[in-house]
């Protein structure tokens, strides 16, 4: 498995619908092996994007290369590579869970034995309800069916658009479990999108966030999640004297700032120890230490209020 | 000797137009005995159907005859439309048993040959036939042709060719001429499918032809039993 | 490209609403036989009014042929309607269900895709007709006999010789497969527009409806404009039911009046097949897929 290699490019990708720019001027790459979350609220662009790469929609101008080829011109070669879920993915209700699949397959050109199908069913725990309708389903059977389907063709992209959309907490639980199966045990590059930032932070290795079609963040999870430098909160018993003590200090920077009887800091990783030391040591009782998480508090704000957020920069 | 001649002359007038008149009576009588010789008969024949709004085939028929009145044509392969049922299209029911006046008009010469002409009155005021007139061929004692008027079903004529059969009074060939009212479908039956061709105006009042070509007869063997 | 119309007429003969067709056609002979099983002579009789009063019909009149042809002509205006119920939800039908977009990201291109659709629509239509010819012909020539035909025509009675009649229905059911196939084509069309099956299905029947009823009104400018409508041509088959004539005004067994007239209509109707489906592949390979 090379490492290396670009599964998808997009370059200045622009997607206009009359006057709304749903997609703004987007750049982004997966690598084969990511796991590739792609985060927005509802409505910042994050489908179009999915759809454009699934030559669903055409793109107003910009480049969507896959594999290395260009879309427009190798779509049927590409998209037999694609296994794909679109927000909630439907099925014929009244065809079976299994014809369902085999139809699928059919259309993709794969094998539509029924050994190879009911392996996929099974892999989506879903084997035993194979001869059942698809309207007798639940909604997390039918986004596993779904998921099934994705996978008959044996893709090597797997694009998931809001797969747990709908689902109770264990079926959640059930998709996640799954997409680490696939990812881990199958090497599958996936790229999956949602509006929960929790969500894609437990089974994403990349992360994009986008906002209004544009690019606000992108970056490995590990970096963005878990910088070497870090935002704490400090509850001390005499927040006064610590504020005066720390400015005094070479622990000192300029985000260093009271917020009633919290203190904020932003600070290496490694040092924490030696800054916990030094309050000890000059007598403050450290009640909590806490690390705020910018990524969460940046995601948060983009999602909760409709106003424009300035880029999070690490 | 005016008077005489006068008297003489009404005498003779007078005995003339009676017998002339059974004369008439005589021939028909004579006609019809002949015709009666035929208890049953089925024919083939080849008909013709020519009225402005029936479009048919030219087509094969068996005519099925059983006295005194059973009579019915068969197109072989289709339906038949014929004359209603009042109109009696076959010679063995031109001449009706009884009922009627005779009255003997003359001659005339129609296709070459002199012909009797012969009209007969129904007695019965209720009777559908209005007025026949026959004309009989005297010397072969057979009836060439036949204009009848009807309340019902308006005035029609018979023409009638013999040949092989003019033993038995059976015609080679029969022609049917009748009046046609205008035909008109119920509105609203159908969507019709106008190919774009011009409907050309039907003739008002033309009569209605059909012919019989019968090629051949088996005469009282009972094969004239109804179908 | 095979395996996708397989694929396609598996759908329509899996969804349950493709039976409502065929039920309601047997619906609709059963009844029509019945009622000529128990009346038909006296509607022969008002149907040829000016015929019966003057003329004895020899023979069986109301025999399968007469029958069949009363059926269709009273059946191929409403399967039209049928066909719209599948026809114009092929697309918006997936649409509205969600299962377009997932068929869209299968590696087949969008023209094929459309392409077996209508040709598996195609397939259900002449599977409809072969039922109705098994029903409507059949069906009646077993409860009624066979005999010669009398068509009735505004202006003449056509009567056809009972041998003369086998292949005239069998071009008639062709023609009708084309015609039918043609309005499936518009609601095709119409069913690109649409994420919602429920639109296309009633705006094909509209317009089917619609210029079935101009073309039928006695006014001189519908009269004038009613070639322009396809669904004036779609009554083509019968043309099929009338004969040539002879110098002497003898039908001709075995001809067909104006078979010009009918390839003509059929050509256009052709047209329109290519026309619709065209314009449907057309604007579907530049449609965004937004549902």
């Amino acid at each position: 498995m090379n490492k290396n290699e670009l599964l998808v490019r997009v370059e200045g990708l622009t997607k206009q619908f009359g006057t709304l720019k749903a997609v703004d001027d987007l750049s982004f790459s997966i690598h084969r092996g990511d796991v590739y979350g792609f985060l927005g609220q509802n409505g910042a662009g994050k489908s179009t994007t999915i759809r454009i790469l699934l030559s669903l929609i055409a793109p107003t101008s910009g480049t969507v290369e896959l594999f290395g080829y260009p879309l427009k011109t190798h779509r049927k070669e590409v998209l037999r590579k694609i296994g794909a879920i679109i927000e909630r993915p439907d099925h014929y209700r009244y065809l079976t869970a299994f014809e369902n699949l085999r139809l699928f397959a059919q259309m993709s050109g794969c094998s539509s034995k029924r050994e190879v199908l009911m392996e996929k069913l099974d892999l989506v725990g879903l084997a035993s309800r194979a001869e059942s309708k698809v309207g007798t389903y639940s909604q997390g059977m039918k986004q596993r069916l779904g998921i099934a389907i994705a996978l008959v063709q044996d893709p090597e992209l797997i694009i998931l658009d809001e797969p747990t959309n709908g689902l109770d907490p264990q079926g959640i639980a059930d998709i996640r479990n799954l997409l680490l199966l696939l990812s881990r045990s199958l090497h599958k590059t996936i790229l999956i999108s949602s509006h929960l930032l929790n969500e894609v932070e437990q089974v994403a290795t990349r992360m994009l966030i986008i906002d209004k079609g544009k690019k606000m963040v992108e970056g490995s999870v590990d970096a963005l999640f878990y910088p070497s430098e870090m935002l704490v909160e400090l509850e001390t018993d005499a927040p006064e004297v610590c504020f005066n003590l720390l400015q005094q200090s070479d622990f000192a920077n300029a985000s260093l700032n009271q917020k009633g009887p919290l203190i904020e800091l932003q600070i290496q990783k490694q040092r924490i120890p030696l800054l916990t030391r030094f309050l000890v040591q000059n007598n403050v009782g450290v009640l909590g230490i806490a690390s705020k998480n910018k990524l969460e508090d940046y995601f948060l704000k983009l999602t909760s209020a409709n106003q424009h957020v300035d880029p999070y920069s690490n | 000797m005016s008077f005489r001649f006068t008297l003489i002359c009404g005498f003779f007038l007078f005995c003339s137009a009676h017998g002339f008149a059974q004369n008439a009576t005589a021939l028909l009588q004579t006609v019809k005995k002949k015709i009666d010789r035929v208890d049953d008969y089925m024919a083939t024949g080849i008909m013709k159907t020519d009225i402005v709004f029936i479009k048919t085939p030219v087509s094969r028929i068996r005519t099925y005859f059983k006295r005194p009145d059973q009579f019915l044509i068969k197109r072989d392969g289709g339906l038949s439309l014929l004359p209603k049922k009042g109109i009696a299209i076959n010679v063995n029911s031109i001449i009706p048993a009884n009922g009627y006046t005779v009255i003997d008009v003359g001659t005339v010469v129609l296709w070459g040959t002199q012909l009797r002409m012969v009209k007969l009155l129904p007695t019965d005021e209720n009777s559908d036939m209005v007025l026949s007139t026959l004309y009989i061929d005297e010397k072969q004692l057979l009836i060439r042709k036949v204009t009848t008027t009807t309340r019902e079903n308006g005035t029609y004529e018979i023409e009638m060719l013999y040949g092989k059969y003019s033993e038995w009074g059976l015609p080679d060939k029969a022609l049917f001429l009748f009046n046609t009212k205008d035909y008109k479908l119920p509105k609203g039956i159908t969507f019709e499918y106008d190919d774009g061709s011009v409907k050309k105006e039907l003739p008002k009042n033309k009569k209605g032809r059909i012919e019989i070509v019968y090629n051949s007869y088996i005469i009282n063997k009972g094969a004239g039993k109804l179908p | 490209m095979w395996t996708l119309i397989q694929i396609e007429v598996f759908k329509i003969f899996r969804k349950p609403r493709t039976y409502i067709a065929f039920a309601a056609v047997l619906a609709i002979v059963l009844l029509i036989q019945t009622a000529i099983y128990v009346d038909g002579r006296k509607y022969l009789e008002f149907v040829m009014k000016d015929i019966s009063e003057r003329f004895d019909i020899g023979g069986n009149p109301v025999n399968g042929y007469f029958v069949c042809f009363i059926i269709l002509q009273t059946l191929l205006i409403h399967v039209p309607l049928l066909v719209a119920l599948i026809a114009a939800d092929m697309i918006a039908g997936e649409a509205n269900m969600g299962t377009l977009r997932l068929l869209l990201t299968k590696p087949v291109s969008r023209t094929e895709l459309l392409f077996s659709k209508f040709f598996a629509t195609s397939v259900y239509v002449i599977l409809l007709l072969l039922w109705i010819a098994l029903l409507a012909l059949l069906g009646s020539i077993l409860l009624f006999g066979t005999d010669g035909m009398m068509n009735a025509k505004s202006y003449e009675v056509v009567l056809i010789n009972e041998n003369d009649l086998m292949w005239r229905y069998l071009l008639a059911f062709g023609f009708a497969a084309i015609s039918l196939i043609a309005v499936a084509a518009l609601g095709f069309l119409l069913s690109v527009f649409a994420d919602n099956s429920i639109g296309p299905i009633v705006a094909t029947m509209s317009i089917v409806i619609v210029l079935t009823i101009l073309s039928t009104m006695d006014i001189p400018f519908f009269q004038e404009i009613k070639h322009f409508f396809f669904t004036s041509h779609m009554i083509g088959w019968k043309g099929f039911f009338d004969m040539k004539v002879d110098a002497d005004g003898n039908a001709l067994p075995g001809t067909i009046a104006n078979s010009k007239a009918i390839l003509k209509s059929a050509g256009i109707l052709v047209l329109h097949i290519v026309g619709f489906v065209g314009i449907a592949i057309g604007i579907f390979n530049r449609k965004d897929i937004l549902s």
